[in-house]
This record gives C-alpha cells, sequence and structure tokens, in this order.
C-alpha cells in the first residue's frame, strides 16, 4: 500500500490525468477549478507533455476534439458557465466517436451566479446540454481519493466506448483536501486506437465525422450510438451501497450531500432509526436496476442533493412504483447539513410531504 | 508516351459536388498538386470547415477531421500539438473563418500554430444559400442584404489577409485569385509556399483565395470571373502582406 499524501481534489484529480497517460491539456480558467490547469501547466511539460490555455472554452474542447482525433488521450476542465460554451463541442464529440475526458467542478447558477458548490448542472451532463441525441459518461467522485481513481477510470471507459466521459464534481469534492493514495490501484489500461488520424502512410485514409446527409445514414448511425449507450448501461454501472440490509429508508446522493447523508444515516442510527445509503458513483449509466430493487423493499426514498431537484427524477423513474420518494435540496450558495437530513429522514418516515 | 498533365496523385477521381463555375474544385486541385510536389500526402490531416467545403475527405485520399462550424483552427491546433511531425490543414469559407470563427482563428494565429488555412472567399455563404457573409461587398446583394449591403447597418467586409497580417505569430499571410490563369499560377506558389512555412517550422501560414459562386451571386460562370477582377480585387487587394524570411522570431 502506498503511503497517502494530504491533497486537494482538483489536485489528484489532475495528478490522475498524468497517471492516466494524458499528456495533452487544453483548458482556460474558471473558479473553483483553476489548480487543474495550473497543476498541469506545471507538470505537464516536464514529462514531454503539452499544457495549451485556449483562448476559451470554446476552443479548448475543440483543441481536445483534434488531440483525440490523433489518437493520443486528452482532457479538459472547467465549471459551468465554462461547460456550457463546450456544450456545441461535446456534440461533435459524441457524434464523431471520439474518446476526451471534460471536467466539471461545478460551481453555482443560472448565469455568472457564484462560486460555492452545487450540483445544478446535472442536468446538463446527464441528459445532454449539446445538441442531438447523445449521452456522456458522467462520473461523480464522492471523495478526494476518487478524484484521482475515477480520472483514470474516466480515460479509460472514454477509450473503450469511444465517447466523452464527464466528470462531474461539486466544488466543495475539488477544493478540499484528504489522504489521498497518488498511484492507480491497478495498472492503467491502454486501448488500441485504429481509427486514429495520424497520416495514410502504409493505409487507406481514415475519417473522422459527425455529418451524415446520406438516406437513413444518420439514423443508422445514431441507433448505433443507441447500442453503445445501452452497452454502457448494462456494463459500467459503480454505485456505493451502505446499510442497505435492515434500512426502512434510504438516502439517494452523489458527491459532497453523500458524504452528509453518511453523518446523517450515523446520527439517525443512534436514534435507532434505520437508514441506508445508494450513491450513485456513475450518474450515467445511471443505477437504475439498484434503486428499482431497494425500493421495492423500503418504500421510503429520500433524495437529497445540492439542487432545486434534478437527479430525483432519474430516481422517481428508476424506483418502484410504490416507494414514496422524498426530496432535500439545497440549490448553491447553502449546504445541507446532517441535522438538516436527519430531519427530513424523520419526517419521511413518519409519512411527511413528499 | 510521356503524361504532360494528368489528375495530382494527392487528387481523387471523386465527382464534384460543386456548382459548375465555382473555383474551390481549382483552390482542390492547387491544393492536391502541392502536396503532389513537396511529398507530404501520407503525413497530411486535412481539417474542413463547415460549409461547401466540408466534403474535402472526398476528394483528398488523406486522414480528415471534421470541425464544428468555425472551429477549425482549434482541431487543427489540438492535432498538430499531438502530432507535431504531420502537417496540418484546415480549410475555411468566409462565413467559417470571418464570423463565427474568428476568435478560433486569431488565436490560432497569434500563437504561431504551425499549421496552414486555406481561406476561400467568395463574399458570401455558398451552402446555406447566399446569405450575407463578413466579407460581402458594400452593395452586394445577398438574402439576407436585399437592399445591397450598407455600412451603416452592416458595417464593411473584413479583410482577413490583412488583418491576420499584424499577428506575430503569422509567417506568411498572403491573398491570391483563382479568376485566370495567371492568377492560378500564383496562387499555386502561395499555396506551395504557405506547406514550405509549416514544414520548416516557421509559424502560421494562412493562403486566403478570392473565388466564385456564380450561383449565389445570381452570375454566370464567366461573369463570376469577370467580378473577382471588376469588384473583388478593388476592395481586397492581392499581395503578401507577412513573410517570415528566417526564424527570426526566436
Amino acid at each position: 500500500m502506498t503511503e497517502k499524501k494530504l491533497t486537494k481534489g482538483n489536485i489528484a484529480l489532475a495528478e490522475g490525468s498524468i497517471q492516466a497517460g494524458c499528456l495533452l491539456y487544453f483548458g482556460y480558467p474558471i473558479t473553483p477549478q483553476s489548480d487543474i490547469p495550473e497543476y498541469l501547466a506545471q507538470n505537464l511539460p516536464k514529462i514531454g507533455g503539452t499544457f495549451v490555455q485556449a483562448e476559451s472554452e470554446i476552443a479548448s474542447i475543440n483543441m481536445v476534439m483534434g488531440a483525440s482525433a490523433s489518437g493520443r488521450r486528452t482532457m479538459t476542465s472547467s465549471s459551468g458557465p465554462g461547460i456550457s460554451l463546450m456544450q456545441e463541442g461535446l456534440s461533435y464529440l459524441a457524434g464523431s466517436e471520439l474518446p476526451a475526458v471534460i471536467v466539471n467542478i461545478m460551481r453555482c447558477g443560472p448565469g455568472l451566479g457564484g462560486i460555492a458548490p452545487t450540483q445544478g448542472d446535472y442536468n446538463q451532463a446527464v441528459h445532454g446540454g449539446g445538441h442531438g441525441d447523445y449521452r456522456n459518461i458522467v462520473l461523480a467522485p464522492g471523495s478526494v481519493q476518487e478524484m484521482f481513481d475515477l480520472t483514470i477510470k474516466a480515460f479509460e471507459l472514454a477509450d473503450k466506448y469511444r465517447n466523452p466521459t464527464m466528470i462531474i464534481a461539486d466544488a466543495m469534492i475539488g477544493q478540499f483536501q484528504e489522504p489521498c493514495r497518488l498511484t492507480p490501484e491497478k495498472p492503467v489500461e491502454l486501448a488500441e486506437k485504429p481509427w486514429a488520424l495520424t497520416g495514410r502512410k502504409g493505409r487507406d485514409p481514415r475519417l473522422v465525422k459527425s455529418l451524415y446527409l446520406g438516406d437513413y445514414e444518420q439514423e443508422e448511425h445514431n441507433l448505433l450510438l443507441k447500442k453503445k449507450y445501452d452497452e454502457i448501461q448494462d456494463n459500467e454501472v459503480m454505485v456505493e451501497m451502505k446499510n442497505l440490509d435492515d434500512a426502512e429508508l434510504i438516502i439517494v446522493a452523489f458527491g459532497t450531500p453523500s458524504r452528509v447523508a453518511k453523518t446523517a444515516i450515523g446520527l439517525a442510527r443512534e436514534e435507532g432509526l434505520k437508514v441506508g445509503l445508494i450513491r450513485p458513483i456513475t450518474l450515467f449509466p445511471f443505477p437504475v436496476n439498484e434503486i428499482y430493487e431497494h425500493s421495492a423493499r423500503v418504500k421510503n426514498v429520500l433524495v437529497v442533493e445540492m439542487n432545486t431537484g434534478q437527479m430525483v427524477r432519474d430516481v422517481r423513474i428508476a424506483a418502484h412504483k410504490d416507494a414514496a420518494i422524498h426530496f432535500y435540496g439545497r440549490p448553491g450558495g447553502g449546504f445541507p447539513f446532517p441535522d438538516d437530513v436527519l430531519n427530513e429522514i424523520k419526517t419521511a418516515l413518519g409519512g411527511g410531504p413528499r | 508516351m510521356n503524361a504532360i498533365f494528368k489528375r495530382p496523385d494527392s487528387l481523387t477521381n471523386a465527382p464534384t459536388h460543386f456548382c459548375p463555375g465555382c473555383t474551390h474544385g481549382i483552390a482542390h486541385r492547387l491544393i492536391a498538386e502541392a502536396m503532389d510536389e513537396l511529398g507530404i500526402t501520407d503525413r497530411t490531416i486535412g481539417i474542413p470547415g463547415v460549409g461547401c467545403c466540408v466534403f474535402l475527405y472526398r476528394y483528398f485520399p488523406i486522414d480528415a477531421l471534421e470541425a464544428p462550424h468555425g472551429r477549425a483552427p482549434a482541431c487543427a491546433t489540438g492535432v498538430k500539438r499531438a502530432q507535431p511531425d504531420k502537417v496540418i490543414f484546415a480549410y475555411q469559407g468566409d462565413g467559417d473563418m470571418a464570423a463565427i470563427g474568428t476568435s478560433e482563428i486569431i488565436h490560432a494565429a497569434n500563437r504561431g500554430e504551425n499549421i496552414t488555412v486555406f481561406f476561400v472567399n467568395n463574399a458570401v455563404y455558398g451552402m446555406t444559400g447566399g446569405q450575407m457573409a463578413p466579407t460581402t461587398l458594400l452593395g452586394q446583394h445577398t438574402t439576407t442584404s436585399p437592399f445591397g449591403r450598407d455600412f451603416k447597418s452592416e458595417g464593411y467586409p473584413i479583410r482577413m489577409a490583412e488583418l491576420l497580417a499584424t499577428l506575430e505569430g503569422v509567417a506568411y499571410s498572403t491573398r491570391v485569385a483563382l479568376h485566370s490563369p495567371k492568377h492560378v499560377t500564383q496562387a499555386k506558389k502561395a499555396i506551395v509556399k504557405a506547406f514550405e512555412m509549416q514544414i520548416k517550422e516557421m509559424g502560421f501560414s494562412v493562403v486566403e483565395m478570392l473565388s466564385t459562386c456564380n450561383t449565389n451571386w445570381r452570375v454566370s460562370p464567366l461573369e463570376a470571373l469577370k467580378t473577382i477582377e471588376s469588384e473583388m480585387i478593388p476592395y481586397f487587394p492581392l499581395g503578401v502582406f507577412r513573410e517570415r524570411t528566417g526564424k527570426d522570431f526566436l
């Protein structure tokens, strides 16, 4: 076991990208994620990598597109307003089946909003944001260690499925420090890229595109993408499940609220209230089966989010029809505290408002 | 028997999608001839913008990446930074480069990205059906400037070759025209030089080509060629606006 080192979330993620073999980073500064480009500006050149501060987030994501089409592991990072500007590029990456890692350290909006943590970009990340019919793989770290581990995983998934993968973490996960093991748990998986544009020498020319004008071509392409998304849903769900065996209420939460929920669950159990946790680590693919199975038995589900209710819709769709779905949300600029969540647990178990 | 004139190896025999009378085909041929002469086809990656030029991959037997509208210089930056040993060119129209993609072209040029951009200026949006472009001439009628472009409401046509030439990262910026054999010969030399600048790692190179769009200009192909001479060149003068002679930027 390698020694753990006190590390900031954003730094763990940046170091994770290097260890995943990402040698090309393109980005634009925005709070609260600027530690990531700063760390990579410092460290990528030392190992022969490339750091480019682009003129905008639009340029960043398109530089990522070029580097990805070259068959290289590449990443950009930003926060809410910048991610909005990248949506065009994300749609093109998905349409062109190009792998890349896009990091959103979420700040609160809409608009310029503020720099406090939220999860307000859940819908944008999980249900699109760009034009057309596509999905991003979406990973949601809940600790500094996961900022490191899931970054490596993000590159592996992006390459495996030739699909953009987003890491969404609230500003709290990005900014706080925890002991972290900064070496991969297992060897990093690398993928062959027989589609990469490297000059035609010794082979036929290759093309990376997203335009399909012929009869039924676009439909065929979209159905192929759909097949891929189904495969991802079937094979790549990651979820943490705790205290579910005897639970009478399940909290569903990701990121910082999942940590608050864990404390609240401890407080609840001290009072004899049997509460468990389902923490989606992948937001797409969503842990549909896990939520269905446990909600069928438990009947009470409390969704805690740092927004006004975005993931709760996916939980409603996934949950058993007889389960009561309760929601507690703080939309940014304020936090859910363990006592607040405990009160919500009590209200829910008392048959209170949904 | 010796062939004295043939299709360049770097040009496919695909039937063209360009309108009869359009000079995109000439630009394509010149780029293909240049690739042949420089022997770079095997290591060249082409990046078309959005618009009439989007089917670049049909005509050049090279690796290609379709960029979003206006973003070809950013995509080209990513490709070149990932593969500095390859020859990278973007191919953009006037709407693509001079409107939606102004930020990307200016900053790629200013960073001195070691890429080549071919800029086909026909003063109109071609593929979308003849709307006003940033390069549309004053008084020119388009579907969105139906009374003729008026500087008071639509501003002035942008001279991209001159604008880019002011940037330190630019090694070569020139404007040529494709309407006569003499001008085509000059254009060919400019295209070769632009590629050479990249091969010698001198920095960013751009060739603006005054081109026809007889379909959307609503004139015959022959009249369109004359329009380049009589209308376009007076506003968009031909010439070299910046040319690095050595690695003077180092």
